[in-house]
């Protein structure tokens, strides 16, 4: 028992001491705020890859993995199937606690980086990212080729929610990196997660994390939160402006 | 100009919008109606979600049938008492609808239900429409007298009532059954009725036309005032922001489509109201028999953040 321990411990302080890189990022904006005329931007990460004495000295090129997770939510997707000469929905899948927004960026293709079998248990890819599905009171993900799974990731995808471009990340120096984050105009509103690793050689070599959140302010986010947490005050408010708005007009055209 | 919507999730031009609600408004005050049968699937068709637009145009129906209700009302236009018993159904239908339009969205089929409930109403009203139209057009053509009022076995029914405005003496169980029917398909459809109502109140109700569009109005107004308030409390649909560009742009409208409209015959003004009706309703047809472009389709069940 104390044996396996400290085989366990000494494995560990092995294994960090071999994490002989440190990651230090940035994004360019930890606050991105949605004004009425917001219509989508782009943030930049930048960082670079710091060495020690302890790398080794032939460890000269770097892949990097940039991931950017979204406030997840629950989604339902549905597929549409001919009845009665009519297209109507039928089959549906549930999908779980699911990013809201989802990118995955590298330096070069995900399969160059490193083998099927990290970037599975890393989740690297759209292909590869667990997506939790209820399936008649399972959760499971499943296959990458199921049709509801890539139905929901294309249709993601057409919105602007999900991307993955393996060749967003560029390396300025050997060390120093950056890429761009774009957002839609529809950006779900939230906290965003970024998590960058680092590999080199087909291997995992170290990982750091980062956040922004993009909130919505002014006039609009004071309409969105009060339409949710008041909605009968914001009914009888959008009731009485519609009222004033048809008194208005009967005195601007009064015509007797 | 790009303008955001809140409710909506959607930027929109602001331009556009308010160009939809003057188109909108011209046609409603060239004939009369309410106009949320050709704005709620204007709405859908720039991308806002059906739920958001059926809901959202309560509100902008509401500020067109006030405006107008108030200037039927100056010239006394109203039936008071026979409005009343038409509210009476009117807001029960209406919270029903709302209730209706809450479990069918839960169950993923609000979008079809829509569809198909224009395709089903629009299409008959829009084609009777058409054809009586046509006939009184043939009528005047052949200089023949319209054919005589008789009453009806709705005039046969208990619970008789009189409706001193209107000069009428008639049973308050159609009338309420009339106001519930509206209330319910306009929670559900984001119509205001007035061009169902208009028709049912003269030819089967058989009151003077010169109480019907005002005291429909004040029917139109409550329902669509409700269903603002009930959508706004259990489904949170309601697109304050939306609905304020849609009716600025719908009164200003309507002004010039009354005075269009004060040009055209009645006949040819029916003629041509039924064949919009009716083009709409064809409309949504099309859409539901061929194959939607996407067989998918994706909604957000909550955020959870």
């Amino acid at each position: 028992m104390m044996r396996t321990l400290l085989a366990a411990l000494l494995v560990l302080l092995l294994g960090s001491a071999a994490q002989a890189e440190r990651l230090i990022v940035s994004v360019s904006n930890h606050r991105v705020t949605v004004t009425p005329n917001y219509s989508g931007e782009e943030l930049v990460l930048f960082g670079s890859v710091e060495k020690d004495a302890t790398t080794p000295a032939d460890r000269t090129a770097y892949d990097l993995v940039v991931t950017v997770i979204g406030p997840r939510a629950d989604m339902v997707t549905r597929r549409k199937e001919r009845k009665f000469g009519i297209w109507i929905n039928t089959d549906y899948r549930q999908f779980l606690q699911v990013p809201s927004y989802l990118a995955l960026f590298a330096n070069r293709p995900f399969d160059a980086i490193t083998s099927p079998e990290i970037a599975r248990r890393q989740q690297i890819g759209l292909n590869n990212v667990l997506l939790t599905q209820r399936v008649s009171g399972d959760f499971a993900d499943v296959v990458p080729n199921d049709a509801f799974r890539s139905a929901f990731i294309r249709l993601r995808t057409e919105r602007g929610l999900y991307r993955e471009d393996p060749s967003a990340v560029t390396f300025l120096t050997p060390t120093v990196f950056r890429t761009g984050i774009p957002l839609p105009a529809e950006v779900p509103i939230g906290t965003y997660e970024i998590e960058i690793k680092l590999f080199a050689n087909g291997a995992l070599v170290t990982k750091t994390e980062t956040a922004f959140e993009i909130v919505k302010v002014g006039f609009e986010q004071f309409v969105a939160t009060t339409a949710r947490q008041n909605g009968l005050i914001y009914g009888l408010a959008t009731a009485a402006m519609a009222l004033m708005t048809g008194w208005m007009a009967s005195i601007v055209f009064r015509k007797d | 100009m790009q303008l955001y919507l809140p409710i909506a999730d959607l930027p929109v031009n602001v331009f556009l919008v308010l160009a939809m609600g003057a188109a909108v408004g011209f046609v409603s005050g060239m004939f009369g109606i309410g106009g949320g049968f050709l704005m709620t699937p204007l709405l859908i068709f720039i991308g806002i979600t059906p739920a958001v637009a059926v809901a959202s145009v309560a509100s902008h129906i509401a500020a067109s049938s006030f405006s107008g209700a108030l200037s039927y009302w100056r010239r006394r236009a109203i039936d008071p008492a026979l409005a009343s018993v038409l509210l009476c159904g009117g807001v029960t239908g209406t919270a029903l609808g709302v209730w209706t339009f809450t479990q069918l969205r839960a169950l993923g089929q609000l979008d079809l239900m829509i569809a198909l409930s224009y395709v089903v109403l629009l299409t008959t009203v829009g084609s009777l429409m058409f054809s009586e139209g046509l006939r009184a057009l043939m009528r005047t053509r052949r200089g023949a007298v319209p054919p005589r009022r008789t009453h009806n076995w709705i005039h046969g029914l208990p619970l008789k009532m009189r409706f001193k405005r209107s000069k009428i003496y008639l049973s308050v169980i159609p009338v309420l059954i009339v106001g519930t029917m509206i209330g319910f398909i306009g929670a559900i459809m984001g119509i205001g009725g007035g061009f169902i109502l208009v028709p049912i109140m003269i030819y089967l109700l058989r009151v003077p036309t010169s109480t019907v569009i005002g005291t429909s109005m004040v029917l139109t107004l409550v329902t669509m005032l409700v269903a603002t308030l009930l959508h706004a409390v259990t489904n949170h649909l309601v697109d304050a922001v939306l609905a304020l560009i849609l009716m600025v742009g719908g009164v200003t409208g309507a002004q010039f489509g009354a005075r269009a409209g004060q040009k055209i015959r009645g006949e040819q003004l029916r003629l041509l109201l039924g064949l919009l009706i009716l083009s709409v309703g064809v409309r949504f047809a099309i859409e539901l028999v061929i194959r939607p472009e996407d067989l998918f389709t994706i909604r957000e069940v909550g955020v959870s953040t």
